[in-house]
């Protein structure tokens, strides 16, 4: 007996390979946590980890719309709210590690950090910006707000500016890797740029129906 | 006006030669080369990477692990002279930024383990009266090995105490003589991508290079280490010879030094080269002076949870600060 993929199964793979994937980071790290495996400064440790998850994340999620328009995938549309859910919960992980863990709740030093700083400022402001795109992402949500809605989640991409300049500004300077999320950061962005949007797909539809008639021809 | 000498600040030489001196040394009275010694020394010292939490709690009757566990009595000192107490051995030679072998502060001493570092030659030139090509092992029995406890503070935010073994970069600078036209020295480190794959990294100019001074190399704190806990400084720790200058940011701290050259133009340091408004000569301890990006009045010290203030110049205010009358700390961060 042959199992036949559904579109449900293709859903569900999909659905639940994002849920674990997206907290396996945390679990490592409360694994790690637990058995005292985050080396000599801990507290550094969790800062990078949950940081390095966050931006991971919101990338993955800024990244369903282009890969939706490149290639046609649109089974995987409906993991951008997950993915940007499960970014916003390091966020929140991060910013409670970086205010009580690291600065014990010293208001004085964290407003210094948070307002003088800019490295720490363009993550605050980040952080400050998800919320409301957090708080808003229920169906109920998305009826209420109607047009508005679309609008104010398009604050995501300077929300995934602000991210990236934020860990670019953590590191003592530029190497490859936060070189290469910005890179990625860039491409996914400029893939909504209408007219660039339009010929992707228009490209892709030319393709689509070449293979098709080429299949066609064949039999 | 009186001037006070806090107690231990004058920092006496160490009464006890590290162990890896005299170990050497007799060793060299057996007639076995001191190269077999350095080579054997690696082969027992402690593995590194991953291994630390197994480390802690298994008994073992090995030797190198319970070398590595025990390695507080190898320093005659249990804290710097604020009573803070000496990082642990496994902290100092596990957590180290080293981007010559990888910029994963935690990856440093897996990467850099078994790194060849016999036989070893420091070449000084210049402007000196005396240049020469030195051997490290002629460094080791020319001059007394101290043991220095010192403060390290790193750029990042974090710091550790160190008990380092080595001599005042100073007894050598006398030995070879700056001409009166030297303004500044200039420490690079070996070049060796092959093996340090952290130098083929297009993000850096390799090899590395630091400056100081001629009066701040003359300063009695700054030390060229050969050790530390009374061991022989490992890779991860710029083995065999490297600099460590108390009151700067922990990257002035030059490792694995081959060349040091005397000369009347400001070395450019590999940090200045990566962002110059970021990164400049001076790169002193100043809790007044941030980085662009990030705050430096607090940092955290390996071992504790919460942030402590940074001290001006590191705390060793009283023995540096003379060095820096008249000048603008924040215009030469």
């Amino acid at each position: 007996m042959t199992i036949k993929i559904t579109p449900k199964t293709t859903r569900n793979i999909l659905r639940w390979t994002t849920h674990v994937g997206s907290l396996l980071p945390l679990a490592l790290l409360l694994w790690d946590f637990w058995a005292g495996q985050l080396g000599p400064n801990p507290i550094q440790a969790l800062t990078i980890r949950t940081g390095d998850t966050a931006v991971t994340l919101l990338l993955l999620s800024l990244a369903v719309t282009p890969l939706n328009i490149v290639f046609g995938w649109k089974q995987i549309l409906p993991l951008r709210k997950p993915l940007g859910l499960y970014a916003f919960l390091y966020v929140v992980t991060h910013f409670l590690i970086f205010t009580w863990l690291d600065y014990g709740l010293n208001v004085p030093l964290i407003v210094d950090e948070v307002v003088n700083k800019r490295f720490a400022l363009v993550g605050f402001a980040a952080f400050l910006l998800l919320i409301p795109l957090a708080v808003t992402s229920t169906k109920w949500a998305m009826r209420k707000l109607g047009k508005n809605w679309k609008r104010l989640h398009q604050t995501v991409y300077a929300i995934g500016i602000l991210a990236i300049i934020h860990y670019v500004w953590a590191v003592k300077t530029v190497t490859t890797k936060p070189f290469v999320f910005t890179i990625i950061l860039v491409l996914l962005l400029v893939v909504r740029i209408k007219p660039i949007k339009q010929s992707l797909i228009s490209l892709r539809r030319n393709w689509e129906k070449r293979s098709v008639r080429q299949a066609s021809s064949t039999i | 006006m009186l001037i006070k000498t806090k107690k231990g600040l004058e920092i006496p030489s160490s009464e006890i030669t590290p162990k890896y001196l005299y170990e050497s040394r007799r060793q060299f009275m057996k007639g076995v080369a001191t190269l077999a010694a350095g080579s054997l020394l690696a082969a027992c010292s402690p593995q590194f990477g991953g291994a630390g939490a197994e480390e802690e709690t298994a008994v073992s009757s090995d030797q190198s692990t319970t070398q590595s566990t025990n390695t507080a009595g190898k320093a005659n000192a249990t804290a710097d002279e604020l009573g803070d107490p000496l990082n642990s051995y496994q902290d100092i030679t596990n957590f180290n930024n080293y981007y010559e072998f990888t910029q994963d502060k935690q990856g440093v001493a897996s990467a850099a383990a078994g790194y060849q570092t016999t036989p070893w030659e420091v070449e000084i030139s210049g402007m000196v009266n005396n240049p020469g090509v030195f051997g490290v092992e002629d460094l080791l029995s020319q001059f007394d090995q101290e043991e220095r406890v010192y403060r390290l503070r790193c750029v990042e935010g974090w710091s550790m105490v160190i008990p380092w073994n080595g001599f005042p970069l100073r007894k050598l600078l006398e030995l070879v003589e700056p001409t009166s036209t030297a303004k500044y020295v200039r420490f690079e480190t070996v070049y060796d991508p092959d093996n340090m794959p952290g130098q083929k990294s297009p993000w850096f100019t390799w090899p590395y290079v630091e400056g100081l001074t001629v009066d701040e190399a003359m300063n009695d704190l700054t030390l060229l280490a050969t050790g530390l806990y009374g061991e022989q400084l490992l890779p991860q720790n710029g083995a065999p010879i490297r600099l460590v200058v108390p009151w700067k940011y922990g990257f002035k701290n030059i490792k694995s030094i081959v060349k040091i050259e005397l000369t009347d133009t400001q070395p450019t340091s590999l940090w200045m080269e990566a962002a110059p408004n970021e990164y400049g000569f001076y790169a002193n301890v100043n809790p007044n002076v941030d980085h662009p990006r990030w705050s430096q009045a607090t940092e955290r010290r390996i071992g504790e949870l919460s942030r402590r203030p940074t001290l001006m110049f590191n705390g060793y205010e009283e023995q540096v600060a003379n060095l820096y009358e008249g000048i603008d700390l924040q215009e030469n961060f």
